[in-house]
């Protein structure tokens, strides 16, 4: 068990900073999970952990004592690279040994570790064979057992299932979970996957260009968002943004896109649009689930522009103005390209972000009183 | 715009077959794609339609003629890769016009149809731009022009979007199927993707190991899937399975320790009809399958335990284990906001009409109850 933490942490390969100025506390015995986009800076982030790259500014922490200087092998972290590194000569059973007997632990006990850790990941009846006599979940597996038998305070995962086909990708989400729960271990989890993200981690931090762009529990990032990248990785599909233009109204203020108008009385809301685009425009956050199409009558007017059935429910792609938005709708949604329909949208949901620095200015709720007129 | 048919398409390599008797028709101005894992024969198929490869056995005819002696450069193939290949040294126009050029069409000629093509897509403005400067949204759009100028008679998409990041990927995703939709290409989109064929095709060709499995639209393919095959492969999260046997007018599965599935009476001819032998396997989309905290108004006893949960903002999977069976997986999806204890056990509910039928052991679909 490991609290880790990172103090300003900068990284800088050649000319380009991979990780800027980071801060960031994992806590002892979380599943914490690190989403990106690839070069997002995810795998410098766990090596600079483990102690494979040396931060240029700043401090790692693992139980608020200092590593730098310590050397990788001395840290006592676990880490489970995307190409497992198995030994391909070794059997399953001295894979998941080797790290102890390195330790000079004596056989017998070694024999105990590997048997109960293998039993736990339901692999004990492969102990003799090599690791290309067996699945590709099954190696997985074996990597997983290998960072559990040398019981280090933490373990790190670099995309451990991304080279496995879905069905398997699934089930061994599911056991890693559950493994980290049994084990109550700090997990360090990178992936560029936002649903593996939001499953599995306890917390998430989002990274962009080596920045640190949100840190939070699944639910809070995604329906409070802090800038528009954090609100278009989580979510499929993703947050659809409207440009409108904002202009003050007696007790309100009126937000502008093409043919849709709303209509704002809260006060926070007021507030925070005097602040943004020099109090004259807004970017407009709506999450597909958050609209829904009615046949006509009252509501925003649209058209179709394209539906795509996907079985357990249909994406309606809907021209608003200029923009086309995706709108999520039943399963036996009907309709055709061009058709006019309207849209009604919870606007106890929407999310207001600067057009410039692209931050979330506010998050709507009931209170913010917000209508649609027009 | 052509009509295709494909005609019993055999290819081998050396011992292994890649397309085994395939036969499909794509009708003039449809949008069709190849779905399956790799190694299905998706891609060899491809490749066979476009004449990069010939056939062992069968026949392709474009319009009613066979297209099998014709080289790839005269069949009227427009193509579109996953890396788009447009030449970066040149501007936008020249990238278009580049396929008229090499046919040495008038200037004149040329000038019109990329103006013509560039406004279809809606990139007139970017025309005197660099293709280096690009953003991938509009190169995307440079190389589907490029390719439509020639006026292929059927445009051949190789997984064009896979090299996208996810909100990309989904945006691009629409503006393809408008666009095809508006140009009237016939079109074969190759993927391995069960949620882009479901969105973008008219109808779906799904194959495993070089045999077409099922060929038909979005709707049926999902809720009349041939076999297991098709009902796993399609839809996100899997379909649930539970094996069982059928007896005096119940399903009995063996993953659940009580797991009685009655049969409505009316039912029970069909049922009986539809199965070569005893053996079944039930399967439940997770969609249909709800986690409950009683058994009230269930006709069911079905218990499992929570091993974990995905709150995905518009809705939230619950993974759970059958209290017969803790190596099986069950999946639900419930609304967004539910949030269930782990280790908790609970029970789970369908309904009649949601289930689908397999024969275990032709593995084909024999019954859906409506």
């Amino acid at each position: 068990m490991a609290s880790i933490r990172m103090e300003g942490i900068t990284k800088r390969f050649k000319n380009t900073e991979a990780i800027k100025n980071l801060y960031l506390e994992i806590n002892d015995g979380e599943f914490f999970c690190v989403l990106g986009p690839p070069g997002a800076g995810k795998t410098t982030l766990l090596r600079l952990i483990v102690g494979l790259e040396t931060p240029d500014k700043g401090g790692i922490f693992i139980d608020d004592e200092p590593v730098g200087g310590i050397h990788p092998s001395k840290r006592d972290i676990s880490m489970i690279f995307q190409n497992l590194a198995l030994y391909p000569d070794k059997s399953v059973f001295d894979n998941i040994a080797f790290p102890l007997r390195q330790q000079k632990i004596e056989e017998n006990i070694i024999g105990e570790r590997v048997t109960k850790v293998a039993k736990d990941l339901h692999i004990d009846w492969l102990l003799e064979k090599i690791p290309s006599q067996l699945s590709g979940g099954e190696r997985q597996r074996v990597a997983i057992g290998r960072a559990i038998v040398r019981q280090p305070k933490a373990y790190l995962m670099d995309e451990p299932l991304s080279n496995l086909d879905a069905l398997l990708r699934l089930e061994m989400r599911v056991s890693l979970k559950e493994l980290q729960t049994d084990l109550k271990e700090t997990f360090v989890y990178v992936t560029h996957d936002q649903v593996e993200a939001l499953s599995m981690g306890d917390r998430i931090a989002v990274l962009n260009q080596g920045e640190l762009q949100q840190v939070g529990d699944p639910e809070t990032i995604y329906q409070e968002p802090s800038n528009m990248f954090v609100a278009t990785i989580l979510g499929s599909p993703p947050m659809n943004f409207l440009k409108c233009a904002v202009s003050k109204k007696e007790g309100a203020v009126s937000i502008k896109h093409g043919p849709i108008s709303f209509e704002a009385r809260g006060r926070d809301c007021i507030e925070a649009m005097k602040k943004i685009g020099g109090g004259e425009s807004v970017i407009l956050g709506l999450r597909p689930e958050d609209v829904s199409i009615h046949e006509a009558g009252g509501g925003v007017p649209a058209e179709i522009y394209v539906i795509e059935p996907l079985g357990n429910e249909t994406i309606v792609d809907v021209t608003l103005g200029e923009n086309v938005i995706k709108v999520i709708a039943e399963p036996d949604f009907e309709g055709s390209s061009g058709q006019k329909i309207t849209l009604d949208i919870d606007c106890a949901k929407l999310h207001f972000f600067d057009p410039e620095t692209h931050r979330c200015a506010h998050h709507a709720s009931e209170k913010d009183d917000i209508r649609v007129i027009g | 715009m052509a009509h295709i048919v494909l005609d019993s398409l055999v290819k081998r390599f050396g011992k292994q077959t890649a397309v085994d008797k395939l036969s499909l028709e794509i009708k003039d101005r449809e949008f069709i794609a190849l779905l399956g894992p790799s190694g299905c024969g998706k891609t060899t198929t491809m490749n066979m339609i476009s004449g990069l490869l010939k056939p062992d056995e069968g026949d392709i005819y474009f319009d009613g003629q066979s297209v099998i002696g014709t080289p790839p450069g005269k069949r009227g193939v427009g193509f579109m890769f996953q890396n788009y290949a447009v030449f970066t040294f040149l501007n936008v126009y020249d990238n278009i016009g580049f396929g008229l050029k090499i046919r040495k069409l008038e200037e004149d000629e040329i000038r019109r149809r990329v103006n013509e093509v560039a406004r279809l897509l809606q990139i007139r403005h970017l025309l005197s731009m660099s293709a280096s400067a690009l953003s991938i949204n509009d190169m995307q759009r440079v190389a589907l022009a490029r390719s439509m100028i020639t006026e292929p008679k059927i445009f051949l998409l190789d997984e064009p979007l896979s090299n996208l990041d996810a909100a990309l990927r989904a945006t691009m995703r629409a503006e393809l199927k408008k666009i095809q939709q508006e140009a009237g290409q016939t079109a074969v989109y190759v993927t391995h993707d069960q949620v882009e064929a479901m969105s973008l095709a008219d109808r779906i060709a799904v194959m495993n190991f070089a045999v077409l499995q099922q060929y038909d639209t979005p709707y049926n393919v999902y809720n009349r899937p041939t076999n297991l095959f098709v009902a796993n492969f399609i839809g996100s999260p899997t379909i649930n399975f539970f094996e069982g046997v059928y007896k005096k007018g119940a399903f009995a599965v063996s993953d659940f320790k009580d797991g009685a599935i009655p049969v409505s009476r009316k039912f029970h001819k069909d049922v009986e009809e539809s199965l070569t032998q005893e053996r079944v396997v039930v399967g439940v989309r997770p969609e249909h399958l709800k986690v409950r905290g009683d058994k009230k108004g269930s006709s069911l006893n079905l218990k499992a335990k929570i091993v974990s949960y995905e709150p995905l903002g518009s809705k939230t999977v619950v993974y759970m284990h059958p209290d017969g069976n803790p190596d099986v997986i069950v999946k639900s999806v419930m609304g967004s906001g539910y949030k269930p204890k782990l280790g908790e056990i609970n029970f789970i509910d369908f309904e009649e009409k949601n289930v689908y039928l397999f024969d275990k052991q032709t593995e084909d679909l024999a019954l859906r109850f409506s």
